[in-house]
């Protein structure tokens, strides 16, 4: 058993062996193929609540065969924090499409894997989701190193892996044509949507502070050909490794002449970063603008961030709840469990990733309307749904798409979106601006319909 | 090998393997592949461990070098895959023999900090040329790079099998090489290395050549796990991967030449086997690492050897 | 920021890394001085420290209303205790069983390292939480500035610390020479170096060997649990923590010399200190390999560390 979710009303043990769990590939195990699948799915020593569900008879509550969505979710390593929220979203998005029907008359499952924010592992669980849990589409991930690990995987398997990742990596070519990021915007269209704001409010001079790895590095060379173009200029460009603890040693390569300061940093570290700087700046600290990131899950209340009164954020989706700008976002917030200061209902001191898992809810969605539009039926029906995605552009702002109205680009399977500039007012976020997805848009580097099956 | 048995040994786990290709459904076949390339990875580790008795935490920095050997040689230069391969070997040999040297200046503890040193060097250096290698995002071997004499090696039969034919070289080899004169003289190194010494042993050159042996077979894993699964990334130069053969090699049977594959497939499915049945899964992997150090000390193999088959080579 | 400042700064920084690293180096300096083996969880007791000091204070917090000065003090006491607690019931379970074995130990403390940070996933939770410090006040710090041709102190932009980092530094030269004087002026002192010096000469003497370990061991984590209870209000607690602890109190135990607190502290000031200079010049991540070849040059050409004797094993 791996974690099928509550949500899914359907427990049962899929049939040993489907027409839909024929493997895609060449058949030379007739003879044993019956007791393979059986070992696969029911394996001797687990005893999932599925098997022994299974095994008792129990009476399927739909004759419908569930929809399988394998989830590689960050259960463990130093993607957990966010891995727990994308858990929770998940499980409501989920909840959410079985009360309204499922997916074509068909209740959809969650199989969750840990992936251990491993790229080696990454690659295995994709493995698992194929050949052990018959799962229809894997979808979920964050961190960019395991979906960079995990997609030649997905590719060979032919599994529709929909990520959650925020990064680069999908419009640029890099990977698949079974890979695509449908519910979530991309560094790039995030930080070049920033400059003109930064460059025209704040200040033509930027120093830049970022996580020193790959997400980091796409933020220093993107935002510094957005700015130039805005007629900035980034003055300095301080890259912190991103398992740093003491960040006091950063600050004082600030230049004196700084105008703005440019901050984006990752990891279970990101509050002591924010307080340091707060420190060394004292009373006299210039101008500043940070990405959430670099306070997702920390409460902005939290003792020593004082300083970041009257500073500036982007924010993928605000994090309090704005009065009279989103129609959409009070039952949002109440399906997923998050109270108006965007921390849990149930723990307030509990600060969600709000900025991120709403890629889940959004992802899940999508998943649904493709495979709607796709007519599909089972895992012969993959490319149809990798199709009937890419022939997806807009998708208004809904209940669906509750963090805003989304484009979808089909050629670089990637989605473009608002976003959002806050300011940190009374120890809350204030949103200031929302740009146009226009302001976000940058030319295609890849057209992945081009490539085959 | 001198001992019959030790052959047909041998012989007869690969031929196990080649049946097993036919017989496991696709799941194990898939996850077979990778943990053969791992178990190459472990059998390198072995040479310089359970054979000569030195503790490295630092072969990540080798498996690292044959990674990235390959994988840079086909991303930026465009070599075919052999050129390529070969390229990943000398790269291996070359690094270790380098490392080595200094290295086996010290001894014990201080060895082992010296070659996580080297290794944690390796993954800064990787990280810091960013440029080339992505850092730890890392970066995708396209498939049609991954082609060897018109074979799709991301293709599952081909993958297998190359992973099989990687194993069983290296698995053939490492052990007439242990036991031949040069395979006793490590052993004799890590029982009483003064005692070798006094014999009239170069220990420090057969030192040497056991850890260039060893780095090469650990680099020919990285270049294989790059060339068959399509990713390099930093995480493969990180300490996880220094610490991982160690404990493969330890829960096999350090010393014993079935030990490394039998401690890999071990520790894979035991990780796979306990993901299923909670998500605290790390704490039983802690939990069993535990108890087999404490009731099978010399891992399985080894226990088995020290037990019921005293002629497992 | 100018180049005086600069460096005065990351001296200060350094300080506060060199702090706490000789607290939690010193406490595997002893475990590996007398007990001789590796201790691969002892960055778990780092974290145990850091957790459970989030604990003590956020439940006097918010059961009794406590202020964060009353909370800390309690941590101080309560978590290092605990940690220790922990500590000496896994040697008593597992350490002793397998007769502290270095190979076996090494696999056990792998194993001790995934228990302890699943355990803390799974109670604490994935999340870094902070700790609110006792005092924390911003100190402006002056610097010589040549004004008008006359010298005056000035106040360099962000040239500060704060009085919270300044007590760190302070607590920790205070437990450490409390440490000094047990070792050197008290009975308990005497037995442990004894025991160190010549485990069965000690027993043959009536010194309880097996106890002295317990009580080093739980002492070793104590310690750990200690610098981290005194870092938490800076950094925050975080269930992956003890990695870089681990590193770098190996390295400075190694360094300083095996067996050698004296050594492992001064050890841990230059590598506090030289971390922080180091990242004045150069890029961070540059700095590292920088760091991490000195280290690993410093043991190739003096293997003994710099105080240490040089030893057979």
């Amino acid at each position: 058993m791996s974690r099928r979710h509550p949500s899914s009303p359907e427990n049962g043990l899929a049939p040993a062996a489907t027409p839909d769990a024929a493997p895609l590939l060449p058949q030379r195990r007739t003879v044993l193929k019956a007791l393979g699948a059986s070992a696969a799915t029911g394996a001797g020593l687990t005893a999932g609540a599925g098997t022994l569900a299974g095994l008792s008879g129990h009476v399927q509550a739909q004759s419908a065969e569930p929809i399988r969505i394998g989830f590689q979710v960050h259960r463990t390593g130093i993607g957990a924090a966010y891995g727990r929220w994308y858990d929770r979203t998940t499980t409501a998005a989920v909840a959410r499409i079985n009360a309204m029907g499922g997916i074509g008359g068909r209740p959809v499952e969650i199989v969750a894997e840990d992936d251990g924010t491993d790229p080696k592992r990454g690659a295995e669980v994709i493995e698992k989701f194929v050949r052990r849990h018959e799962c229809d589409v894997a979808f979920g991930t964050l961190f960019s190193h395991v979906v960079i690990g995990s997609a030649p995987r997905a590719g060979e398997l032919k599994l529709p892996y929909f990520v959650v990742s925020e990064g680069h990596h999908v419009a640029s070519g890099m990977l698949n044509r079974y890979t695509l990021q449908p519910g979530i915007t991309d560094v790039r269209s995030q930080v070049q949507a920033m400059a003109p704001w930064v460059a025209g409010n704040l200040g033509k001079k930027v120093t830049m502070l970022y996580a020193d790895f790959a997400f980091g590095h796409d933020h220093r060379d993107y935002f510094s050909e957005a700015v130039a173009a805005q007629g900035g200029e980034v003055i300095a460009k301080i890259a912190i490794p991103p398992t740093e603890t003491a960040f006091t040693k950063y600050f004082p390569k600030i230049p004196r002449d700084t105008e703005v300061i440019y901050h984006v940093m990752v990891g279970p570290s990101v509050l002591t970063f924010v307080k340091e700087m707060g420190e060394f700046f004292g009373p006299s600290a210039p101008p500043i603008f940070g990405f959430i990131d670099s306070l997702e899950a920390v409460d902005i209340a939290s003792p020593g961030l004082a300083f970041l009164e009257g500073t500036y954020f982007w924010e993928g989706y605000p994090r309090y709840a704005q009065p009279g700008v989103n129609a959409f976002d009070a039952a949002y917030r109440e399906a997923v469990g998050v109270d108006d200061n965007g921390a849990s209902v149930t723990d307030g001191n509990d600060v969600s990733t709000y900025a991120h898992m709403f890629g889940c809810w959004e992802t899940l969605n999508i998943i649904k309307a493709g495979m709607e539009a796709a007519d599909y039926r089972g895992p012969a029906d993959r490319a149809k749904l990798i199709e009937a995605v890419e022939a997806m552009e807009d998708m208004p702002h809904s209940l669906d798409h509750p963090q805003g109205a989304k484009r979808f680009n089909g050629r670089t399977h990637q989605t473009f979106g608002h976003q959002h500039i806050s300011k940190v007012a009374d120890g809350r976020l204030e949103l200031v601006h929302t740009t146009s997805i226009e302001d976000t848009l940058y030319p295609d580097e890849v057209d992945y319909t081009t490539r085959s099956f | 090998m001198n001992d019959a048995r030790g052959w047909l040994l041998h012989l007869g786990l690969l031929a196990a393997l080649v049946l097993a290709w036919f017989v496991l459904p696709a799941y194990h076949t898939g996850n077979l592949a990778r943990i053969l390339v791992l178990a190459v990875y472990a059998a390198g580790f072995n040479v310089v461990f359970g054979y000569t008795g030195l503790l490295s935490l630092g072969h990540a920095l080798f498996f690292a070098a044959g990674l990235y050997g390959l994988g840079l040689s086909i991303q930026h230069v465009g070599l075919g895959v052999l050129p390529a391969f070969g390229v990943a070997l000398g790269v291996s040999a070359l690094i270790a023999a380098m490392t080595g040297y200094l290295a086996l200046r010290t001894r014990g503890v201080a060895f082992m900090i010296v070659t996580l040193m080297f290794a944690q060097t390796g993954y800064l250096t990787v990280l810091y040329a960013g440029r080339w290698t992505r850092g730890d995002e890392g970066f995708v071997i396209a498939r049609s790079a991954r082609t060897l004499f018109g074979l799709d090696l991301a293709d599952e039969r081909i993958r297998y099998f190359a992973a099989l034919v990687l194993f069983a070289i290296v698995f053939l080899s490492l052990a007439a090489i242990v036991s031949s004169g040069f395979g006793r003289a490590l052993v004799a190194i890590r029982e009483n290395e003064e005692r070798a010494r006094l014999l009239g042993y170069d220990v420090q050159r057969i030192k040497w050549l056991a850890v260039i042996l060893s780095g090469t077979v650990s680099g020919a894993a990285g270049a294989a796990y790059a060339l068959l699964f399509g990713y390099a990334g930093a995480t493969f130069a990180s300490v996880q991967y220094s610490i991982l053969p160690l404990l493969w090699v330890l829960l096999g049977g350090a010393g014993t030449t079935i030990g490394p594959l039998i401690g890999t497939v071990f520790m894979f499915y035991l990780v796979d086997f306990a993901s299923e049945i909670t998500d605290a899964y790390l704490l039983l992997v802690g939990l069993a690492l535990i108890c087999l150090t404490l009731f099978l000390p010399r891992g399985i193999a080894g226990e088995l050897r020290r037990r019921a088959l005293p002629w497992l080579p | 920021m100018e180049f005086g400042p600069h460096l005065v700064l990351a001296l200060l920084e350094g300080s506060i890394t060199a702090a706490v690293l000789a607290l939690t180096a010193a406490g595997l300096a002893l475990v590996f001085g007398i007990l001789r083996v590796v201790n691969v969880a002892h960055g778990e007791f780092f974290m145990l420290g850091a957790v459970l000091a989030w604990f003590v204070s956020t439940t006097l917090a918010d059961t009794f209303g406590a202020g964060p000065a009353v909370g800390f003090v309690a941590a101080l006491i309560i978590a290092p205790l605990a940690t220790a607690l922990v500590a000496i019931l896994a040697d008593r379970l597992v350490l002793r069983r397998i007769g502290y074995d270095p190979e076996r130990t090494i696999v056990a403390t792998i194993g001790l390292l995934y228990v302890l940070q699943q355990a803390t996933l799974m109670s604490f939770g994935p999340e870094a939480r902070p700790v609110e410090a006792p005092f924390n006040t911003r100190i402006a710090l002056p610097w010589p500035e040549r004004v008008n041709g006359e010298w005056v102190l000035g106040y360099p932009w962000g040239f500060g610390t704060t009085s919270y980092k300044l007590f760190v530094i302070g607590a920790a030269v205070v437990v450490l020479i409390g440490l000094w004087l047990l070792l050197r002026h008290t009975t308990l002192g005497l037995i442990m170096r004894a025991t160190e010096q010549d485990r069965d000469m000690a027993r043959a003497f009536g010194i309880p060997v097996t106890r002295v370990y317990a009580l080093v061991f739980g002492l070793g984590a104590a310690l750990a649990a200690l610098g981290a209870v005194l870092v938490v209000p800076i950094q925050q607690a975080h269930y992956l923590m003890g990695g870089d602890p681990l590193l770098l109190s190996f390295i400075v135990v190694i360094i300083g010399g095996l067996g050698s607190v004296g050594g492992t502290v001064v050890a841990a000031v230059l590598i506090g200190l030289t971390d922080g200079v180091v990242s004045v010049f150069f890029s961070a991540t540059l700095a590292k390999i920088i760091a991490t070849l000195l280290v690993a040059m410093v043991l190739v050409f003096r293997p003994q560390g710099l105080f240490g004797r040089a030893l057979s094993r």
